[in-house]
């Protein structure tokens, strides 16, 4: 936690490179929602994260993150303000051009798994390939070695029902790994693993983040928010100093 | 899952060289995003960067829309019994309305349609007669085969001997009640090929028979019966008002003329010799399927060419539009019907289908979060639609075809349906569930990924 750097602006990640754009660059954004009453879920916020850095975002429920999150996964626009990823400004792009950029820059991990119930492990893993024009030659063989990466390896065969709550989460992180994204968003990803099974996924997230991958990982658990490299804390749609 | 720290890039420096057609799409790719700049080409930008082959194809769809659409039985009964039924009813109205057409048209094809009759024009006298305005002359078989489209002529004319008695035994047996005499028709050597005719038993008379105007007789099978004669072998004679002939064969079955099989038929040049044959009654012609409307005009011409008027030919019309006629009366109504079924059916998959986007939001807004976009979604639900469209329209065909064979075994009919019809049955389907899986499709590519994700799988 202390070696966190807490200024917002720095991108300070693991490897700086001087003239290095930053992977995520949020300037002035805001986010609302029209009433009445009109609500703002994001009030003029500024974040910016390097390539290859580990962020948490925390805050109370109602602070902003799940919105936070949808903006950054291009799920969302922002009402004003910008968003930059790897230095391109998102907010030209069309419906499609986004939907390609989510297939191919982008991964996720949902506190709800999202996995396809009669899809095999390893089909559920090759899902997003079908849209991010990975070479077809390759499709399999990444998603084998993404399962592996995450230890699954012995349940490629296995419907996701058959699987743990613990095993089921790294099958979504091995989904959306295999693509080979530039940033991993996270979305409370141990809200639905008890405490074990949650030290598991926020290993894994530690060794991706080893590998050089930028993580993004919204939660509320202080335990898992302290595991990052720096964390950044929404209060009120805004960005408060870290505690 | 290493991924070196080389490959990762620095963005700012490789957007230059990222269409260059060398590099492949995959090893640089995370790192480049599409440029503002080039946005100008639309929604299929970001696609140049990525090999054709690579892209998500239709293959891709088909194998989305395919993949668990045996996952619920029971649903997919349900959501194809309309189309089956619509489409199964169609087929069976179609084939049989074939079947139907092609029982009564064999009917006419063998015997109406390839059977020409001549006779000669009749007028009334004033005494309430009937008489012959002309008369054929005696080569009219050599002048009818000249013609093209006629297989075979024949001459034949009925020989009136009002008094006459015919016999097998030349014993006049007064104590006998008078019998009616069977008629007697005069015929050339041909008949038998020009009307179809099949012997029971013996041979026909030949030309040679006719030339020299011998003595021989054929039967039909019926005179022959009423006559008692049975064998040939043995070369029986009947005695025509006391004449005696020898039977040569007996006729048992004509396509045409059925009534010959009352008949005793004599060679022409004998009925002209013995019993006064004036002249031809008419000719009898078989021709080919499909020449009866040119020949209507030619056969006269050719039997009187100074006054064709004279002479009455009877020819078939052509086969397609007795055909035509036929189906035309069979289909009408049964066809609303399935229609109305099949629209039925239609309703059905737009409800089933609009139900399952509904149930699967969760997958919409994670498809749509792994980078599908609003058409890809719209297509694969489309895309599911069809295929359930096209498997009722498979399973209605086939059920409409063993109904069409049911029916058609059941009246002991030849079953007849064009594999056109089962080929655009299954099609109707297929494009019933395309059109059904429209507006759900619609409804799946307009919810918002935020609000698909919130929904859960």
């Amino acid at each position: 936690m202390t070696a966190a750097p807490t200024a917002p602006a720095a991108a300070t990640g693991p490897d700086p490179a001087p003239d290095a754009v930053p992977a995520i660059e949020l300037r002035d954004l805001t986010r609302s929602f029209p009433g009445p009453p009109e609500v703002q879920a994001l009030k003029g916020v500024n974040v910016s994260v390097a390539d290859g850095e580990y962020v948490a975002i925390t805050g109370p429920s109602g602070s902003g993150k799940s919105t936070m999150l949808n903006i950054l996964g291009l799920l969302d626009r922002p009402t004003v303000g910008e968003y930059r990823l790897g230095g391109v400004l998102t907010g030209t792009l069309t419906e499609d051009q986004r939907a390609a950029v989510r297939a191919r820059q982008l991964g996720f991990v949902f506190q709800a798994f999202h996995l396809m119930s009669r899809r095999t492990v390893l089909e559920n893993v090759l899902l997003p390939m079908l849209y991010s024009g990975t070479p077809r030659a390759q499709r399999e063989p990444r998603a084998r070695e993404a399962l592996q990466r995450v230890g699954l390896d012995h349940r490629v065969d296995f419907l996701p029902g058959t699987l743990s709550g613990g095993e089921r989460q790294r099958v979504a992180v091995a989904r959306a790994v295999a693509t080979r994204p530039r940033v991993l968003l996270a979305d409370e990803p141990t809200g639905n693993l008890d405490q074990a099974t949650s030290g598991e996924i926020m290993a894994l997230f530690e060794e991706l983040h080893a590998d050089g991958l930028t993580l993004v990982v919204i939660t509320h658990d202080e335990g898992v928010a302290r595991r990052a490299s720096r964390r950044i804390r929404l209060a009120d749609g805004r960005v408060s100093p870290a505690a | 899952m290493r991924v070196p720290r080389s490959m990762r890039g620095r963005p700012g420096r490789r957007v230059g060289t990222g269409l260059l057609p060398g590099r492949r799409a995959g090893t640089g790719l995370l790192a480049r995003l599409p440029l503002p700049r080039r946005t100008g080409r639309g929604a299929s930008a970001p696609d140049l960067l990525v090999d054709p082959a690579d892209r998500f194809r239709f293959t891709d769809l088909l194998g989305e829309a395919t993949a668990d659409i045996g996952s619920r039985p029971g649903r997919l009964v349900t959501t194809i019994i309309g189309t089956v039924l619509g489409i199964a009813a169609l087929i069976a109205t179609i084939g049989f309305a074939q079947t139907a057409a092609a029982q009564i048209a064999r009917q006419f094809d063998t015997v109406a349609a390839t059977q020409l009759v001549v006779t000669p024009a009749t007028a009334r006298t004033g005494g309430g007669q009937t008489v012959a305005t002309a008369a054929l002359p005696w080569d009219a078989v050599a002048r009818m085969e000249r013609l093209a489209g006629v297989e075979s002529a024949a001459l034949l004319a009925e020989v009136s001997l009002p008094t006459a008695t015919i016999t097998a035994v030349p014993v006049n047996d007064p104590s006998q009640a008078p019998v009616a005499a069977p008629p007697v028709y005069a015929a050339s050597a041909e008949l038998l090929d020009a009307l179809g005719g099949r012997l029971s038993t013996g041979r026909f008379f030949d030309a040679g028979h006719d030339e020299r105007a011998d003595r021989v007789a054929v039967l039909g099978a019926r005179a022959a019966t009423r006559l008692g004669v049975e064998r040939v072998d043995q070369q029986p004679s009947i005695f025509v008002d006391g004449i005696a002939y020898t039977v040569v064969g007996v006729v048992d079955g004509l396509d045409a003329r059925a009534e010959l099989l009352d008949a005793v038929l004599l060679p022409t040049g004998t009925a002209r010799a013995d019993l006064g044959l004036g002249a031809p009654g008419d000719v009898q012609a078989r021709i080919a399927i499909g020449a009866g409307p040119q020949l209507r005009d030619q056969a006269a011409r050719a039997l009187a060419p100074d006054a064709p008027d004279t002479l009455e030919v009877r020819a078939p019309d052509g086969r397609s539009q007795l055909r035509q006629d036929v189906q035309a009366d069979v289909n009408g109504v049964f066809v609303v019907l399935s229609v109305v079924v099949l629209l039925a059916g239609g309703v059905g998959i737009a409800n089933v289908t609009m139900l399952s986007v509904v149930e699967r939001v969760g997958e919409i807004g994670l498809r749509r979060a792994v980078g599908a976009t609003g058409r890809q979604i719209a297509g694969q639900f489309v895309a599911e639609s069809m295929v359930i469209g096209l498997l009722g329209g498979l399973i209605g065909a086939s059920l409409g075809v063993f109904a069409v064979v049911a029916i058609a075994l059941a009246r002991d009919w030849t079953p007849v349906v064009s594999p056109w019809v089962t080929v655009g049955g299954a099609l109707l389907g297929a494009l019933l569930g395309l059109v059904a899986g429209g507006l759900p499709a619609r409804r799946a590519a307009q919810i918002e990924p935020v609000d698909a994700l919130r929904g859960g799988t």
